[in-house]
């Protein structure tokens, strides 16, 4: 498994893991199959994401790529912050094994479900991601 | 500080077999199937080699065959026999808890038409005596168990199923490849006919093992070319490999009970601190029929591989059987074979301990991965709904 010393720096100091107590968008999706459950807290004002946390269980991949995505929405529009692509963040890691990819890929959906949570004006959204 | 704690993946070379080897790389050279001097020398060593490897097992020299390893082994045993003996039946039998060196063979042979039957374990990861017995038929030629787990370490009833095999007239393959050093083996007493194993699980080189064939069983070649291993396995004799293999297999069995008492204090001791230290966990495998050196134990609510790896960057290095970083999409089959559930099947590592192994560093690693586990259940969502419930 090479990874990347980006990837490990961000496993070994990971700086957006946490809740946000007064958070007003939260989404988990998990993938029970590889092992990998990733929960993403946002904090919304006036359309721009001012913070965003997040819980992750799963491999290395999964945790810092949870922790680049946070820190690539953060500041965004609401907007902006669903256009988050996973290159984006494989980018910033410096690349990614090729079986690894897939731990990356929750990360956006996550945030998408958190958003769909703030529009609901603070639900769960309906449909329940959790496989 | 650095801990290794991997020792079912490999272990080092260990210093007086490194000293034996040194010599067949430069100075005794030769090819053992050569006739001249240079040959007849190397031959000579391979020669005390498979005298050293017969007589750990309590077999004749005669029915050790060199191999590449563990995996050539395995092949050829299965395939060997399967292919032989085909006209007397197409039925094989194994377990579910074997390693893929044994399962992919099968498979293989699955797919030529023959037939598998895979029995299962009970939760300490023995196998179902009852079920073997069900499970033989006319048409069945072989029974393959392995003589103990590379996951969690459990010890199967070799002898019970040597004497069902032998009653059946069936042949009977173990791959001991991991017992080697750590259990007593007489292949005769066990009723074995075909054992595998391979050097680098005993502080010999990688890249060389052995199959014993027992006298009269005929397995069909794997390997054909020259005329090595009494026309049975062709290929140029790894002389410096067989030379250790040798050398550390009788160091091994010679050494047995002081390394397997050292190993157990500490596997003992490491076991029942976790226990005792960590909260939500599960030790894998029995504990009455088990290698000494095997610790085996989930933690709930995190991955297997970021426990792995935050325990890499400690200095300690241990195993996974973790889906994520094997590239299969599901959890190890041992352990999910001996009924645990995916969500701690998940969250597993391995810790193999070696013959030096300090006390000291087995503290250490408890230390680490005491702050590992916390750590790693702090940053997790299913952690957070453990304490919120
Ligand atoms: C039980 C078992 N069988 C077979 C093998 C394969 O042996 P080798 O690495 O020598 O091919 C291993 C080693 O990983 C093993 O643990
Ligand atoms: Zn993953």
């Amino acid at each position: 498994m090479a990874y990347s010393q980006a990837l490990i720096e961000r496993f070994r100091n990971p700086k957006n893991v946490g809740e946000i107590a007064d958070a007003n968008g939260i989404g988990r999706v998990g993938n029970a199959s590889c092992g990998d459950i990733m929960e993403i807290y946002l904090k919304i004002e006036n359309n721009i994401v001012v913070d965003a946390k997040f819980k992750t269980f799963g491999c290395a991949s999964a945790i810092a790529s949870s922790d680049v995505a946070c820190d690539l929405i953060r500041g965004r529009t609401v907007e902006d912050a669903l256009k988050l692509t996973n290159d984006e963040i494989v980018k910033e890691l410096d690349g990614l094994p090729a079986q690894k990819i897939h731990c990356s890929i929750l990360a956006s959906e996550a945030i998408a479900l958190a958003v769909e949570y703030y529009r609901n004006g603070g639900k769960m959204p309906t449909e329940d991601k959790m496989v | 500080m650095k801990v290794y704690l991997d020792h079912a993946a490999t272990t080092y070379v260990d210093e007086d077999v490194l000293q034996a080897m040194m010599p067949y790389f430069v100075d005794t050279f030769g090819n053992a199937s050569s006739q001249h001097q240079y040959g007849q020398a190397s031959l000579n060593a391979v020669d005390r080699a498979r005298e050293q490897v017969a007589a750990a097992i309590c077999a004749r020299p005669s029915e050790i065959y060199f191999t590449s390893g563990g995996t050539e082994a395995d092949n050829w045993a299965i395939k060997g026999i399967a292919h032989a003996y085909q006209h007397k039946g197409k039925h094989l039998i194994t377990t579910v808890v074997e390693h893929h060196a044994v399962l992919h063979p099968m498979e293989q042979l699955e797919k030529e038409g023959f037939e598998v039957t895979y029995l299962p374990v009970h939760a300490d990861g023995r196998v179902d005596l009852e079920a073997l017995k069900k499970a033989i038929r006319p048409d069945t030629i072989l029974i393959s168990v392995m003589f103990a787990n590379n996951e969690i370490g459990t010890i199967q009833p070799i002898a019970e199923i040597g004497k069902i095999a032998k009653e059946h007239k069936i042949f009977f393959h173990t791959d001991a490849v991991q017992a080697m050093g750590a259990c007593p083996i007489d292949v005769k007493e066990l009723g074995i006919d075909l054992l595998s194993m391979s050097a680098h699980k005993f502080y010999g080189p990688k890249g060389v093992g052995a199959l014993y064939i027992r006298t009269g069983v005929k397995p069909q070649k794997l390997i054909t070319g020259g005329a090595q291993e009494r026309t049975m396995r062709g290929g140029t004799l790894n002389t410096p490999g067989i030379v250790g293999m040798g050398e550390a297999l009788s160091k091994a069995v010679r050494d047995m009970e002081k390394n397997n008492e050292h190993i157990r204090a500490l596997r003992d001791y490491f076991v029942a601190e976790v226990l005792k230290c960590i909260p939500d966990v599960v030790v894998n495998g029995g504990m009455e029929h088990r290698l000494p050196n095997n610790a085996n134990i989930s933690f709930k609510f995190i991955e297997g591989e970021s426990i792995l790896l935050s325990l890499d960057m400690d200095g300690i290095a241990a195993s996974s059987g973790s889906a994520c970083s094997s590239g299969s999409l599901d959890p190890s089959h041992v352990l999910l074979a001996t009924g645990l559930p995916v969500e701690y099947a998940h969250g597993s590592i391995r810790f193999t301990f070696g013959k030096s192994t300090t006390k000291e560093a087995v503290d250490y690693t408890l230390e680490c991965l005491k702050n590992t586990i916390e750590k790693l259940r702090a940053w997790s969502p299913l952690y957070a709904d453990h304490i919120r419930r």
